[in-house]
């Protein structure tokens, strides 16, 4: 047997033939992007197969945005069904709710709190707010299955807004449901993310508890 | 062999560079850019690279380069294919020495573009083969088989992959450096009867290429690509699949029992059409469902040989309604439909409008699919797409608005990030139709109605890729207008790409900057003035001037675009100040700027500190941020 497929039989979804299928979403300006590099990048690590898509074009200048992650065998397309997401990663509360017709039956959901409000709603004088969406999220997701982070808070102890993407990433990890460990998941921050930034990183994937 | 994860784009570039290609040539467009960059990224010696002005240098440039015998790449999106389409119908002709693969990216939805154009269509008028993957996996093989094709038959071949191939991600068996193949070009071989194309010449290859094309329909009917899959034993049904579409058909074939799989064509060459192998597939089967997006290519084709063989066999797609003929199909909408058609066969109906379950189904791409998530009251926010905070297009747009109120105007806008200035409050933008059409639109306008100032809006990338020669036109034929160019030193929209004006080069060489400037007065302008947005006093100043100015006139509003530098200290707002009139919010519409109940605030993460906002306030409650330049 070759390495990568001792690699695969140790592995729980590629030895079962399970997929794992993961919506990340939030708005153009995020970093929903280098969150699912960094998943998918560990997921090869362990020899799994990965595709993903994600949103590129006029759509990132404010506008919602989306990656899909899937990981396993079996995979044809990028793009996941409605009804099949494992987990959701929503980076905006009103972006995970608008993201929940792909979650799967007992899947998991994990959201950034602060509601980024789009110009059209402060000129239409909308109420738009993210209390609104994670109430609603809290009526539907059952307890131990929804993970709500503060993300402003933590990046603000942090010192930096520019890595929620992270800090989300280490909740995400954490419910389990991505089928990845904590250090598949930082080793792959190592290998990406540029040196002058890793300690920082590293302290935002692990902000979250 | 080594296992990488890419993107589709890359995929295809470290596929044409596995091929030997040696000259890559195209222009930016969504969703074709990463191709030509992941080459100029990875390139090995002896591979030459540019962005061209526009596509039709890029695909003259490759032409040229593969007379000479090298194996060239050209890199579009589909509507850049309309700008291309007249040296390429026309070397279409003559051929090629070398090989050469256009790489022309389509874009169901359309999510980035002008049109749901489809290139396999172009692919057929200009009697051009055409590749179509269904994987990013696929996509690396296939271009090497392309420029294979190519080199054979000495002809540009197509290669057309969709949004969901270009940008999706994969993991990917790809090639050691030792495994490339290099091509030496032979050199350029004097032959007119060869290169200069006549009417006789057309006359004598028109021949030979439906000769070709003829030849290659057997040829492809034999490649491994297009494939005919029998499904279970006893079901007369079949599903003709291509591109993505075959993706998610095979996906929703996965969830179905085995006795009920129908067999499978996979149509990798659009054209010529696997024939052969198309009949040995109708033949086998009694109703047939097509999966494609954008136009009913394959499905057209199939009729056309049940037609000419007199078959029997039932075919469904899009004009049966079946399946809709507009947007971006998704896997849900796919494997409804396909859900639909095997349902009708088992239960026996026999007609063909049984397995329009998809028809119903909504198109869309996945971002606006879960509105129907959340109840009614529970209003999600739109998020149209919106000029960046710190734009300094926005500070272009207020200063025309302000310095024009009251007038009669018209504003013609273009292609680029600038679109974006339609959106209120800006609303900027009353036209816009395709590369540097604004100014011969705002011609068109001041010839019918000589009363409306009329003004076009101009990027810096737009300028040079086709906007020169419709200066030109209005100067000649002595119309009154005011081009603005917005110069933000970048091809922003596609991801920053260098251009003439730059003073670099996709080789990373540092040359000289062409002026526009220097081009505007060598038409023979009079009125040339360039003027930094953010000094939105002189802009003003200079935009009254200018529309009262006789001719053709030019403004040329420089500040570099916010993604390319360093963002200064963000503004504040005072709040014991600010009596929450909301002015900022109502006239500039800055994504920076919100409110939280009554008050005005400015998010601080996307705040440049441009200081657009702190001239326009009535009570000068907004301020720069320490270091903020005070204009």
């Amino acid at each position: 047997m070759t390495d990568i497929q001792n690699k695969m039989m140790e592995n729980a979804p590629a030895a079962a033939g399970i997929q794992k299928n993961l919506v990340l979403c939030g708005v153009g300006g995020q970093g929903t992007v280098l969150a699912s590099k960094l998943i998918a990048a560990a997921a090869m690590e362990k020899g799994l197969q990965v595709m993903s898509a994600e949103t590129i074009g006029m759509a990132q200048r404010g506008g919602n945005v989306f990656s899909n992650i899937r990981i396993g065998e079996g995979l044809y397309a990028p793009m996941i069904r409605k009804g099949e997401a494992d987990l959701i990663l929503g980076f905006e509360p009103g972006e995970t709710v608008r993201m929940l017709p792909f979650l799967k039956k007992g899947g998991a959901v994990v959201t950034n709190l602060k509601a980024v409000k789009p110009t059209t709603a402060s000129l239409s004088g909308s109420d738009y707010c993210g209390e609104q969406m994670v109430d609603y999220l809290k009526q539907v997701i059952p307890e131990d299955k929804l993970y709500l982070v503060d993300g402003e808070k933590l990046c603000a102890e942090l010192g930096s807004t520019r890595c929620l993407n992270v800090v989300l990433l280490g909740a995400a990890v954490r419910t389990g449901e991505i089928g990845l460990t904590e250090e598949d998941v930082l080793a792959a921050i190592k290998r990406i993310v540029p040196a002058r930034f890793l300690e920082l990183n590293e302290k935002a994937f692990a902000a979250a508890k | 062999m080594q296992k990488e994860f890419l993107m589709g784009n890359a995929a295809i570039a470290l596929g044409a560079i596995a091929a030997g290609v040696n000259v890559v040539a195209g222009y930016p467009g969504t969703p074709s850019t990463e191709v030509l960059e992941t080459v100029a990224a990875h390139r090995p010696e002896q591979v030459y690279v540019e962005w061209s002005v526009n596509e039709k240098a890029a695909m003259e440039l490759a032409a040229g380069a593969s007379y000479t015998g090298a194996n060239t790449l050209v890199t579009m999106k589909q509507v850049g294919l309309n700008v291309a389409s007249d040296p390429l119908m026309s070397l279409a002709y003559l051929g090629i020495e070398g090989g050469m693969v256009v790489m022309v990216a389509d874009d169901p939805g359309p999510i980035s573009s002008q049109t749901e154009q489809d290139t396999r269509q172009f692919s057929i008028f200009s009697k051009l083969p055409c590749f179509d993957p269904s994987s990013v996996q696929e996509a690396y093989e296939m271009i090497q088989e392309a420029f294979a094709t190519s080199r054979k038959y000495k002809t540009p071949v197509f290669f057309r992959p969709t949004t969901r191939i270009c940008h999706a991600y994969s993991s990917v068996e790809v090639k050691d450096p030792s495994e490339y193949l290099t091509n030496e070009p032979s050199g350029f071989v004097k032959d007119s009867s060869r290169w200069v194309i006549f009417p006789r010449l057309s006359l004598a290859n028109h021949k030979k290429i439906e000769e070709r094309n003829e030849q290659l329909t057997a040829v492809f009917s034999e490649y491994r690509r297009n494939a005919f899959t029998e499904g279970a034993s006893g079901l007369r049904i079949g599903v003709a699949a291509g591109g993505i579409g075959y993706a998610y058909a095979m996906e929703a074939l996965a969830t179905l029992p085995e006795e009920k799989r129908p067999s499978v064509l996979k149509v990798a060459t659009p054209f010529p059409f696997p024939e052969e192998l198309a009949v040995k597939f109708l033949e086998s089967v009694d109703r047939v469902l097509v999966v494609e997006e954008l136009d009913p290519v394959i499905e057209r084709a199939l009729l056309l040989i049940t037609g000419k063989y007199h078959l029997k066999t039932e075919i469904l797609g899009k004009m049966t309604h079946t399946l809709p003929y507009a947007g971006e199909y998704t896997a849900d909408l796919v494997k409804t439909a396909m859900e639909g058609f095997v349902g009708a066969a088992a239960t026996g109906e026999a007609s063909g409008n049984a397995a329009s379950a998809g028809a119903s189904a909504s198109v869309g791409t996945s971002a606006s699919a879960g509105t129907s998530a959340a109840p009614e009251a529970l209003a999600l926010p739109v998020r149209p797409p919106v000029l960046c905070a710190g734009c300094p297009h926005r500070a272009s747009f207020y200063a025309v608005k302000q310095a024009m109120k009251g007038k009669k105007t018209i504003f013609c806008g273009d292609i680029g990030c600038y679109t974006l200035g339609n959106a209120e409050p800006l609303d900027m933008c009353d036209t816009c139709l395709c590369m540097g059409a604004g100014i011969s639109i705002a011609q068109g306008v001041w010839h019918v109605e000589p009363d409306t100032y009329c003004f076009a809006f101009v990027g810096d990338s737009t300028f040079f890729a086709s906007a020169i020669t419709e200066i030109v036109n209005a100067v000649y034929n002595q119309a009154s207008l005011t081009v603005v160019i917005l110069d933000n030193s970048t091809t922003a929209m596609t991801g920053h790409q260098p251009h003439p004006g730059t003073g670099k080069t996709m080789m990373g060489e540092v040359v000289a900057k062409v002026s526009i400037e220097g081009i505007l007065k060598g038409i023979g302008l009079e009125f040339v003035e360039t003027v930094d947005p953010l000094d939105q006093k002189a802009s003003v100043d200079v935009i009254k001037r200018a529309s009262e100015a006789p001719g053709v006139k030019a403004v040329i509003f420089k500040s570099p675009c916010v993604a390319i530098v360093k963002s200064g200290e963000p503004c504040n707002i005072d709040a014991e100040r600010c009596i929450g009139c909301k002015k900022c919010i109502r006239e500039i519409g800055c994504p920076a700027i919100y409110t939280e109940g009554k008050e005005v605030m400015i998010d601080r993460s996307l705040c440049t500190g441009c200081g657009l906002c702190t001239g326009l306030c009535p009570v000068q409650a907004i301020s720069h941020g320490k270091g903020g330049a005070a204009l």
